[in-house]
Formats: C-alpha cells, sequence, structure tokens
C-alpha cells in the first residue's frame, strides 16, 4: 500500500473541501473496495478521507412515501431494514446476493454504487488498461474476458459494473443526493453511471460515473414502488454464493387483474452500468404474462449484444435469466437467496 | 500527528477495546487491522488467507458483528469494541461454538476455523439464521480448503438449536 494522508472528515463539507483541494485524494466508508485495491496498487490516493464518523447512516421515509437510505448505511443494515423490506423487497434482495455477510456488513451504500470494476487487468498495474491508466490500450479485448461485457462497450473498454444492489436500484428508479463544491444535487440512477463511451464525454472509460470532482455521495432515495410481490432478483455466477454476478435480472411487475400495468427490467454483470432499455420495457405492458412475451422481451433487449469471445456465453445465458425472472415476477415467487435451487 | 511528506510517516492515536483489554496505540493508517493483530499485538490466532476480503480466514468481531479484519485499516475503528478467536473462552471455558465445532470434527487442517468460528458467533448474533440453507448461505463468506462444510453447518446449527431451546425454556 502506498503512504498517504489519513484525515477523519467532521462533516460533509470538511470531506468535500478536501476532496476539491486534492483530486488524488479518496473517500473512505466500509474500505472493502479501496482498501483492497489500494494493496495491488491499482487505487494510490494522496489523502484518505475517512467518512465513516459522518452522519450519513440512517434509513428514513420520507413525506412522498419515498425512503432515504444514508451513504454510509452498511449494506447488511439495509438489506435487513423492515421499511426496506416492507418497500422496496427487490433491493433488499438484490443487497443479499452479492458479497459475504463479513463484507456486506462492513459495505456501504455509497461505496457500492462506487466500486470499480472486477476486470482482471484492471487489477494487475503491469497490464494495459485504459480505465486505470488511460492511453495504454485494453488487455482485455482479445484477451481472457469471460467476465466482460455484452451491451454498451466501447472500443477501449470492455468492462462490467460489478455492484447488484445497483442492478436492484436501477430497476426501481432510485435517486443519487450528492454535496459538492456547488452545493447539493441530485442525479437519476440512469444518469449517475456511464457507458465507457457517451455524448458528453467520449470514449473516458477512466470515468466510471458522473460525480464531479468534490462531490460525495450522501445517499440514495428510493420512489415508493408497487412491486411489493411482483419482483425477482435472479442471480447466475460460477458458484453459488460468494462470487459475483455472470448475469443478473431484477425485474418488477404491476399486474392489474392478470394483465402488465408496468415493467421494469435492469440488467446486471453485462455491461459498464446497470442495463435497462425503457422501450422493450413498454412491449410488456397491456399484455398477459406469457413465455412468449418474456422472450419477444428477451431477444428484444439483447439485440444490440455482442460476444467478445469468451463471453459469448452470457448472450443466451442474459436470454434464458430474462425469462426465468420475468416468470418469477409475475407468479410472485421471487428467487430466495439462500435458496440455491432455481424456481 | 498530522502526515510528514518527507519522512512519508503518520502515527495517529488510536484506542481500541480487544477482547475486553483497552490498547492506546499510535498506527500508522496504511495499518490493516489484522496485520495489528498479528504483528504488535501478537494475537496470531487471528488467520491471513488471502488478504482480500474472499476467504474470511481473518474474520473477528467488532460490536459482535463479524467483519474481514484484512480490508479494514486500523486507524478508522478508534474506540471499536473487538473480539478475536482468543476473546471467545473465559479461562479454560470454551465458546459453546468452540465446544460445537470440536463436538462436530468441524475441521481439519484448522487453518479457516478461527474465522469460521468468529463468523458462526457473528451469525447468531446478527440473528439473521432460521434453517440450515441459511445457516450454509450466511457462512458462505468463509471458505475452508479442506472441504469441512457439512460438519462446520452441524456444529453451527448445533448451538443454534441450544439458543432456541434456552430461549423456549425461559
Ligand atoms: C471478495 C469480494 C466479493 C464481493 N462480491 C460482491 C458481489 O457479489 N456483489 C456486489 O455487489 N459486490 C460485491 N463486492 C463488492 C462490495 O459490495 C464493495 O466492495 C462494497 O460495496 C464497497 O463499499 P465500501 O463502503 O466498502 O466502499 P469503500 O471501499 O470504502 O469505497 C469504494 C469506493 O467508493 C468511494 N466512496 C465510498 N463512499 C463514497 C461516498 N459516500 N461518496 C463518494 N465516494 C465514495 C471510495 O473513495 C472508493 O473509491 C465484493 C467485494 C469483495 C472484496
Ligand atoms: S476492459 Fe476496461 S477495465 Fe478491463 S482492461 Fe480493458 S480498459 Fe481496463
Ligand atoms: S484474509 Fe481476509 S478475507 Fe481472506
Ligand atoms: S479446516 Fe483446513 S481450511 Fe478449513
Amino acid at each position: 500500500m502506498n503512504r498517504f494522508s489519513y484525515v477523519k472528515a467532521t462533516s460533509v463539507d470538511h470531506a468535500v473541501d478536501v476532496l476539491t483541494a486534492d483530486p488524488a485524494a479518496k473517500v473512505l466508508a466500509g474500505g472493502t473496495n479501496l482498501v483492497d485495491l489500494m494493496k495491488y496498487d491499482v487505487e494510490r490516493p494522496t489523502t484518505v478521507v475517512d467518512i465513516k464518523r459522518l452522519p450519513l447512516g440512517d434509513i428514513e421515509a420520507l413525506d412522498d412515501g419515498a425512503l432515504r437510505i444514508g451513504a454510509l448505511v452498511s449494506n447488511a443494515d439495509a438489506a435487513y431494514d423492515r421499511q426496506v423490506e416492507e418497500n422496496c423487497p427487490l433491493l433488499a434482495s438484490a443487497i443479499l446476493a452479492g458479497a459475504s455477510p463479513q463484507l456486506r456488513n462492513a459495505a456501504t451504500t455509497g461505496g457500492n454504487l462506487m466500486q470499480r470494476t472486477r476486470c482482471y487487468y484492471f487489477y494487475d498495474p503491469s497490464a494495459p488498461c485504459n480505465k486505470r491508466d488511460p492511453g495504454t490500450g485494453c488487455g482485455a479485448i482479445g484477451g481472457v474476458n469471460r467476465i466482460h461485457a455484452i451491451l454498451g462497450a466501447s472500443a477501449s473498454c470492455i468492462a462490467t459494473h460489478p455492484s447488484d444492489m445497483c442492478v436492484g436500484l436501477a430497476a426501481l428508479d432510485a435517486v443519487v443526493e450528492v454535496s459538492g463544491p456547488q452545493g447539493k444535487r441530485d442525479i437519476a440512477f440512469e444518469d449517475f453511471h456511464r457507458l465507457p463511451k457517451d455524448d458528453e464525454r467520449g470514449d473516458r472509460p477512466d470515468l466510471d460515473n458522473t460525480l464531479q470532482l468534490g462531490e460525495i455521495v450522501t445517499g440514495v432515495r428510493v420512489p415508493r414502488q408497487a412491486f411489493g410481490q411482483n419482483y425477482t432478483y435472479l442471480k447466475l455466477r460460477d458458484r453459488l454464493s460468494y462470487a459475483f454476478a455472470l448475469v443478473s435480472v431484477a425485474a418488477g411487475l404491476t399486474l392489474e387483474n392478470g394483465v402488465i400495468t408496468s415493467a421494469s427490467v435492469a440488467l446486471g454483470g453485462v455491461a459498464h452500468k446497470p442495463w435497462r432499455d425503457k422501450r422493450a420495457e413498454d412491449m410488456l405492458k397491456g399484455q398477459t404474462p406469457s413465455r412468449e412475451i418474456f422472450t419477444a422481451f428477451a431477444e428484444r433487449i439483447l439485440s444490440p449484444a455482442v460476444g467478445q469471445g469468451d463471453n459469448d456465453f452470457k448472450i443466451s445465458l442474459a436470454r434464458r435469466a430474462i425469462v426465468r425472472a420475468l416468470a418469477q415476477a409475475a407468479s410472485g415467487t421471487p428467487q430466495r437467496q439462500s435458496q440455491k435451487s432455481y424456481a | 500527528m498530522s502526515y510528514d511528506p518527507d519522512t512519508q510517516s503518520q502515527l495517529c492515536p488510536t484506542t481500541l477495546h480487544i477482547n475486553g483489554v483497552r490498547h492506546d496505540l499510535e498506527i500508522e493508517p496504511w495499518t490493516t487491522l489484522l496485520d495489528l493483530l498479528r504483528g504488535p499485538l501478537a494475537l496470531t490466532g487471528t488467520k491471513k488467507g488471502c488478504d482480500h476480503g474472499q476467504c474470511g480466514a481473518c474474520t473477528v468481531l467488532i460490536d459482535g458483528m463479524r467483519y474481514n479484519s484484512c480490508l479494514l485499516l486500523a486507524v478508522s475503528q478508534d474506540g471499536a469494541e473487538i473480539t478475536t478467536i482468543e476473546g471467545l473462552s473465559t479461562g479454560d471455558q470454551l465458546h459453546p461454538m468452540q465446544e460445537a465445532f470440536i463436538e462436530h470434527d468441524a475441521f481439519q487442517c484448522g487453518y479457516c476455523t478461527p474465522g469460521q468460528i468468529c463468523s458462526a458467533v457473528g451469525l447468531l448474533n446478527e440473528g439473521h439464521a432460521h434453517s440450515r440453507e441459511d445457516v450454509r448461505e450466511l457462512m458462505s463468506g468463509n471458505i475452508c480448503r479442506c472441504g469441512a462444510y457439512v460438519n462446520i453447518a452441524d456444529a453451527v446449527e448445533d448451538v443454534m438449536g441450544q439458543q432456541t431451546h434456552a430461549v423456549a425454556a425461559q
């Protein structure tokens, strides 16, 4: 680990000041990603700003029925919170699908949003990687890329975002609350993480998200949701627990008299951010749940998918996972994260 | 003390309560809790397996909940109550979870065992396991290279059952 200056933040403004003054400073929350990457010399912050003692550890119900989950609420506390279980069980389930109990005790809401890719080349400072060292090339393109993206990749990076929690938040249309040198702002979840290449910043895989210099995440807001029963988080991976998703699906449906009135589907493990296609979701509206319509939806959302070689299998795996997840959501039989057979 | 760029050093005053003993320490901020325990504090019961959060060998209890000590900076735990495997027994009296591991032969080489036992005690304190499936899932953060999983689950279930009976008998 490199040598750094350690600062305990005394307020959100203090943290923002330190981060604004030193672009190479990093926030420390649970540390489960930052400390790991520092041990590999992938992250080499000059200053570590420990925010763990800031008052961002509460879950509160807001007047409009939304829930605000503070940036420092641990993943375990969020997943087992009664209000989260009742208001957005999809989020609780997605969190419990991730990491291990020990890691979920340490990991925070803000840190989970900000965690970096698990691309093997990104983790190896001796390998080329445009995300870690812009302009050095991408080891994964033409290399070992079993865990990489099938959607939204660019010519310079094919990494995926590894979070499960974020796939749930994407399906729930959450809002990320941030504070920075210019004050507070809200970022719609779909605008928080970015694809490696977008219109605003071009091909910049070094930027995982749209947070600006000096900004920190203070919480996420999850709007009041209707997916009380008709939801699921289905995660497929190389072993049944304690492994990142190869493909995951967060699905929520609203049904009235057996007809789908709204649908929300986010995919994990397949792109640089949780992947949604709202126009594809529209085709489910007004339909009666059936294998045929779910398959047509899967074909549609995956129509731009391209394999990179080792990960070609993800396209058919994703297609089948989407159909299975929508069937689970429609029948109100969400995947239980401690049950290792798939219903 | 603040960071001195010339000597590249910083010592942070940090108080940790470990197995009931108060330690007033001055720690370099890049020291992990695991390295502090095993090095200066000579509490080598806590094991280093992967050093990256991937195996659970380094599991300790902080305020009763389990954490991977390899991924925690010791300075960030200022004020915490930490229990390691050395702190579970009372004198010669083993913790019921330690007894159950022996009873059920829940180890072979024993390297993962301190982490497994701390994790199992954390699992009981956290209170989210209600079935064998739950036990298996909620112990999945502890890898056993020898594959003693079946007996580990038996040991945890045994203590979980004793607790339920104790509550029912009250
Ligand atoms: C072995 C292993 C397996 C895992 N498996 C999974 C899995 O299956 N699914 C999954 O989803 N995750 C998994 N994880 C990842 C885990 O969920 C993340 O490491 C964790 O959520 C990060 O949270 P943290 O609080 O520890 O972040 P930290 O490590 O403290 O920080 C991570 C990053 O976020 C920044 N940051 C933290 N808080 C803020 C904030 N409030 N504002 C701005 N920036 C901030 C930090 O500067 C840093 O860059 C796994 C991790 C490990 C080690
Ligand atoms: S896929 Fe992205 S993160 Fe991985 S090596 Fe290529 S540029 Fe780096
Ligand atoms: S040594 Fe900490 S998890 Fe392996
Ligand atoms: S007993 Fe040998 S690793 Fe578990």
